[in-house]
This record gives C-alpha cells, sequence and structure tokens, in this order.
C-alpha cells in the first residue's frame, strides 16, 4: 500500500516535473502600434491554449531596431520573439541569425501566407519571419471635394492626374491642402516615399554593378516633381512631415489626397478620431505615364526567432498562434473583421465579412502590385522596394534623405540634393566593398 | 551694503522671472493638459488649451495596459542606488582632490570630464557585451553601476567645488584638537557640506531618472525603469499623443514632487558658494 502511494506521487510529482519544464516564460519585443497592443490583450488565449506565459517588451519602432539589432548581434539572449520587418529578415536570416520557419505544422498553412509577404520574408527560399501583418501603400482621398472638382478618381491613376487633383482641391482660404506626402527624414519616413516615387518614375537606387544612379535624369524627374507638386500644393513645412503628421491632417480635413501606408485606412476612417471619415476614398498609388511600375510599397510586420534561443518550441507555439487563421477569427469575433490584422494571409480576403470592409479590396490590390524582387523598371541588383536590403542601407538612406529634406525645405537645390546624394551613396558602397 | 531697487524695477524683474519659468515649465504643462484630452482633441487645430472635455480616459487605458508600479519601482532602486553609491565613491574622492591636492589634480578632474565628451552609442557594443559575460544585462545591479559610472564625473565635480569652498584652517583646527581622519570627514566636513552634498544627490537623482539611453538599452523585462515605460507608448505609425502624455505625467510625477519639496536646498547646493 505504501508502496503504491509512493508511487503515485513520484508519478503525479514526474508529471508536475514535465508541465513545469514545458510551460515556458517567453520574452516577445515589439513595436507600439494598434494591432500589436490588441495581439497583448489576447495573450491569455494563447497561454490557456499552450500553458507557456509571455512577458512583452513594447518600443517605439526605432528604439525597438537598435534594441534587438544590439542584442541579435551580440547573442546578448534577452528575447525569445522579435518583432522585426522585411529590411531586417532576409539581412539577418542570410547571417544565420534567426531559426528556420521551415518547420510550421499543417494545420499553421503556410501556404496562405500571402507570396509577396512570404516572398519579402525569406531568404533562399527559407521563410525567416512569419508576418503578423502586412502592408502597402496606397491613395486615401476625400471624395466630397473630388466630387467638387468636378473629377473622378481613377482606380488607377498617373503622378499627372495627382497634380491636377491637387490643383482643383487646393483651397489656402479654407486651409486644405490639395496633397500632403511625407519629407520627413529617415531611410523609413520621407526616404521610403521618395525611392517608391522615383520607382515610378523608372529611377532606381543602383544598376547591376552596384552603381548609385542619383545622377540619371529619372532621379531628376521624380524629385522635381515632387518638390513642384508639394510645394505648389502641399502643407506649409512639409520637409518636417512624417505619417503622424500627415495622418493628423488628414484627420483634420486638411488634405485633399495623401499617399501613405494602407494601415492609415482604418485611421482616417474611424469617425472616433476622424472628422472626415464618411468621405474617404482608395485608389492605386500613381506611377508616372508610360512607367509601368507604381508608387507602392511593401513592409511587414513579422515575428522571428532568433537563433540561439533556449525556448525555440514555445516560440514557435507562439508564432503559430498569433499570425494564424484561428487568431483572425479570434479578433473579428471580438473587435469586428475591420479590426483584424490586415495584409498577412490569402484566406482573409476571401472572407465575405472581410470583403465588406471598404479598404480591402485596395489593400490586397496595392499589395499584389508590389514586388520587392523585381521593383524597377531597370534591373537591379538588389531585393526590397522602398529600400535596398543591405546591410549599409538603413544609414546611408537616412544621410541621402537628410539631404532631399533640406531641399524641400528650400535649403539647397534639387541637383544639390542629388548630387550629394551620388556622392554619399558612392563612398558607402565603395568602402563596403561593393564596388 | 544691498544697493536699493525701485519697486518699478522689482515689478519688472519679477515679472520677467515669472515669464521666463513659465517658459520652461510649458512643455510639461502642454504634456499634462494633453494626458486629459482624447486623441482627436490632442492633435486638434487650433489647438486646445483648457476648453476641452477633460478625460482620465488615457489614464485608465495605461494603467491597464503597463505595470506602473514595477518601472516605477525599477526607477526608484536604480536612480537611489546609483546615487547613493556614487556618492560613496566620490566623498572620498573630492576630499582628496579638494584638501590634499597633487601636482595632477587638475589634469584628473579634466580627465575625468572627458568621459562625459564621448557619445554613448559608441561603447554601447563593448558594455552590452561586458554585461553578456558578466550576466548584468536586464539588472538592476547591472543598471545601477552604469548610472553610477557616468554620473560620477559630475557628482566629483560638484563635490569637488562645494568642498573647495570650506576653509581648510577649520580641518586643521579640528587635526590640531586630535580629530581622526574619520572624524573630520564625518563631524566638519560633512555637517558644512551638507548643503552641497543634498543638491549633488538630488541633481545626481534626477539624471539617473531621466536617463535614456542605457535604460532603455540594457534592460528588457525585469529592470526596465520608466523611460522604457514611455517608450512604449511612442509610435511612428499611429497617433497616440494622448496616451503618451499620460504616460509621461505619470513618469514626471514623482520627480517633479521631489524636485517641488527640495527646490530650496537645490538652489542652495547649485548656489553654493557663488557669492563671496
Amino acid at each position: 500500500m505504501h508502496l503504491r502511494n509512493a508511487l503515485r506521487a513520484a508519478t503525479a510529482l514526474s508529471l508536475i516535473m514535465v508541465g513545469a519544464a514545458q510551460a515556458e516564460t517567453i520574452t516577445i519585443a515589439t513595436v507600439n502600434n494598434g494591432d500589436m497592443i490588441r495581439m497583448q490583450g489576447y495573450t491569455d488565449d494563447f497561454t490557456a491554449k499552450t500553458g507557456h506565459e509571455v512577458e512583452w517588451v513594447t518600443l517605439e519602432e526605432n528604439v525597438l531596431r537598435q534594441r534587438v539589432t544590439t542584442d541579435i548581434t551580440t547573442k546578448g539572449g534577452q528575447f525569445d520573439i522579435m518583432t522585426i520587418g522585411m529590411y531586417e529578415t532576409p539581412i539577418w536570416g542570410a547571417n544565420g541569425w534567426l531559426v528556420p520557419l521551415d518547420d510550421l505544422s499543417a494545420e499553421y498553412d503556410v501556404d496562405d501566407i500571402l507570396p509577396a509577404m512570404r516572398g519579402g520574408l525569406s531568404h533562399d527560399g527559407t521563410l525567416y519571419a512569419a508576418p503578423f501583418y502586412g502592408e502597402s501603400s496606397m491613395i486615401m482621398y476625400r471624395t466630397d471635394l473630388m466630387e467638387k472638382a468636378g473629377l473622378e478618381m481613377p482606380e488607377a491613376p498617373t503622378w499627372q492626374f495627382i497634380r491636377e487633383a491637387a490643383a482643383a482641391m487646393d483651397d489656402p482660404a479654407n486651409d486644405i491642402n490639395g496633397i500632403c506626402l511625407r519629407g520627413k527624414a529617415g531611410w523609413g519616413e520621407g526616404g521610403a516615399f521618395i525611392t517608391v516615387t522615383a520607382n515610378s518614375f523608372g529611377a532606381r537606387w543602383f544598376d547591376e554593378e552596384w552603381m548609385p544612379q542619383f545622377d540619371q535624369p529619372e532621379w531628376k524627374a521624380a524629385l522635381d516633381f515632387y518638390v513642384n507638386l508639394m510645394n505648389d500644393y502641399g502643407p506649409e513645412g512639409y520637409a518636417t512631415n512624417g505619417f503622424n503628421e500627415n495622418l493628423s491632417l488628414f484627420q483634420q480635413g486638411k488634405c485633399g489626397m495623401w499617399i501613405d501606408a494602407t494601415v492609415a485606412a482604418s485611421f482616417v476612417t474611424n469617425p472616433n478620431d476622424s472628422t472626415v471619415a464618411d468621405h474617404v476614398g482608395f485608389a492605386l498609388a500613381p506611377n508616372a505615364e508610360g512607367v509601368e511600375k507604381r508608387s507602392n510599397w511593401l513592409w511587414a510586420w513579422a515575428l522571428a526567432i532568433p537563433a540561439g534561443t533556449q525556448k525555440e518550441e514555445a516560440a514557435k507555439a507562439f508564432i503559430e498562434w498569433a499570425t494564424s487563421k484561428d487568431y483572425i477569427e479570434l479578433v473579428a469575433a471580438k473587435e469586428g473583421w475591420a479590426n483584424v490584422p490586415p495584409g498577412a494571409r490569402t484566406s482573409l480576403y476571401e472572407t465575405p465579412e472581410y470583403q465588406d470592409v471598404p479598404f480591402a479590396k485596395m489593400t490586397l490590390d496595392s499589395i499584389n502590385a508590389a514586388d520587392p524582387t523585381n521593383p524597377t523598371v531597370d534591373p537591379v541588383p538588389y531585393v526590397g522596394i522602398q529600400f535596398v536590403a543591405i546591410p549599409e542601407f538603413a544609414g546611408m538612406a537616412t544621410e541621402v534623405s537628410q539631404e532631399f529634406s533640406a531641399a524641400y525645405a528650400g535649403q539647397q537645390t534639387v541637383d544639390e540634393a542629388l548630387a550629394k546624394a551620388q556622392a554619399i551613396a558612392t563612398e558607402v558602397m565603395e568602402a563596403a566593398g561593393y564596388r | 551694503m544691498a544697493r536699493a531697487v525701485s519697486p518699478r524695477r522689482k515689478l519688472i524683474n519679477t515679472g520677467l522671472a515669472w515669464a521666463i519659468g513659465l517658459l520652461i515649465f510649458f512643455p510639461i504643462l502642454w504634456t499634462i493638459l494633453t494626458s486629459f484630452k482624447t486623441e482627436a482633441q490632442a492633435i486638434a487645430s487650433p489647438p486646445l488649451f483648457l476648453g476641452f472635455d477633460w478625460t482620465l480616459e488615457n489614464y485608465g487605458v495605461v494603467m491597464e495596459r503597463s505595470d506602473y508600479g514595477r518601472f516605477l519601482m525599477n526607477s526608484i532602486i536604480i536612480a537611489g542606488g546609483s546615487t547613493i553609491l556614487g556618492l560613496i565613491v566620490a566623498v572620498p574622492a573630492a576630499w582628496s582632490m579638494a584638501f590634499v591636492p597633487s601636482r595632477r589634480t587638475k589634469d584628473i578632474l579634466l580627465w575625468m570630464l572627458s568621459t562625459k565628451m564621448l557619445p554613448a552609442v559608441g561603447v554601447l557594443y563593448p558594455i552590452y557585451l561586458l554585461f553578456i559575460q558578466l550576466g548584468l544585462l536586464d539588472s538592476r545591479a547591472g543598471l545601477v553601476i552604469v548610472m553610477m559610472l557616468i554620473n560620477l564625473p559630475i557628482i566629483v565635480w560638484m563635490l569637488y567645488t562645494y568642498f573647495r569652498e570650506i576653509p581648510v584652517e577649520i580641518l586643521e583646527a579640528a587635526r590640531m584638537d586630535g580629530a581622526t581622519l574619520k572624524e573630520e570627514v564625518l563631524y566638519i566636513l560633512t555637517p558644512m557640506a551638507v548643503p552641497g552634498i543634498a543638491s549633488t544627490m538630488l541633481l545626481n537623482f534626477i539624471l539617473a531618472w531621466n536617463e535614456a539611453f542605457w535604460t532603455l538599452n540594457l534592460t528588457a523585462v525585469d529592470a526596465a525603469p520608466l523611460t522604457a515605460f514611455i517608450a512604449s507608448y511612442s509610435s511612428p505609425e499611429g497617433l497616440f499623443f494622448a496616451k503618451l502624455s499620460a504616460a509621461s505625467t505619470m513618469a514626471i510625477a514623482p520627480i517633479l514632487i521631489l524636485g517641488w519639496f527640495s527646490q530650496k536646498q537645490l538652489v542652495r547646493g547649485l548656489t553654493f558658494g557663488a557669492v563671496k
């Protein structure tokens, strides 16, 4: 009897110990945005399903980027999951810093991830980060002002039409700017916008020999067009406007058009925050007449596991949970389809309820129109649309965008800015051994 | 004899002092006001000064989303710990430099200050690697040491300046009366330098409280102080100004209260020795 009890106790104890060994606490570094914060609120669902606990480290995007880069390059081991973007993923994957996500379960249905997202988050065909949500860029415009101007927005307009529409909607007397666009320095701010604009004028950052191309006429055409458009119909001080500044202007009814991230659609159509929520239309990002590439980018915030983590299984379980179809359904059931993380899964766009969301189709069309492996008219040796997926890009592009912002602010001419950009890029590429 | 000041001039001076004071305080006031607005009101143009519907919603959201108490406790431990440790190291150092100077004292003081001239990011990787090796990443002990080290030159300099104002004859008299070194420091020097030590302590506490490079880069979960708490509400893609303002107000409130109650000591300490 004693022996039996002892055996029972030992069995129970070992089961508890196995359970305790399996239940882990994982640390996740993430950015502060609506979708990520919402996910944090549903962590209990993950814990209930797997037994694993989650500790969140939420940081501002640029702080997070520096923080996780320091940790992964030094093998600091502070995080079990990192939220990273399309720029970092292929570089870090190539360096062997990330755990390949090539053994996700059959129920996860990895083939359901939008091809553009999967391509941008892979290196040599191996997925290194799972997209939590994805975005492209598109035109958001005031339908009431467009109607008043007697114009109709085509589904796929040209830059020439955009200028015409901006002129028609511009109304300084009523504090309405024809168009609001990013001009703020920083590779992910104004740098991203001017790069996709340049793509749509037939420009590129480098030729196939990694020679910078800022001295080519396409770059000058793009920059001249942007500066003239914004000087004529943009808001005052646009050289320091980024996403948030333009969002604020648009929500207060001070922009006729705004070309920016597709995630902004849910903000500008939310009547709690936006005074123009009922008068917003969407269209594909423009291109210059006769140029096949449009000015829309592709981005995803994705979850990746740093190589060397001791909690790989628990981390994979979390990624499968957070980027699954079930998670999307969970959010839809609790908060409605307009609040689910967009741009990651094909099945979402096949869901009838989601097709009723006003910006769903345009978001998908914009994402599908972006091809990070073939971003420009002429061939390039790099991957990435609004960025060049090489480690040197972030620093170099920030410097280049500072020169461009100085031109927007009238501190130098477009020609001077382009000459400086050419010199900066040439020096960096030579120092890094590309040339 | 003090110079006579006309009532009119006094009024102008007072008005000017208030205007400058309000100008300096305005960003903090604006942050506090914004924390009581809705997100839409926070970005309203023209800006709303007082005529808006005051709400505590942002504070509710911040309290629900974040464990404020944990961040606060970490800030208190890191700022307090580094201040105490810094004083323990700096008082003897400043004493020896002030009362037993050598030919190289001035050079040492300048060299100590020169460490402040290096941008912090320049030594991020060496410190990070050192912390990995020593197991100090995301630990309060590690942050206490780093905060103490980066503020040490300022503490030593401030204390050195205060100690230099104390007449060496008083210390010599104590020695003549048979006071030991310990007694001399504890019973003669320290009481005379209390305002200086107090203001050094306060200033160092404020500097450590507000430091946002090392505290963000060397912490994750366990040791993250209020600077990390604020950083979690900033976003380049989405308007969270009202919530960010609420988080900032909660982060600066303790130090604001501390500063308010100790302003007399702070001013006395900072102007110590300025008037002969």
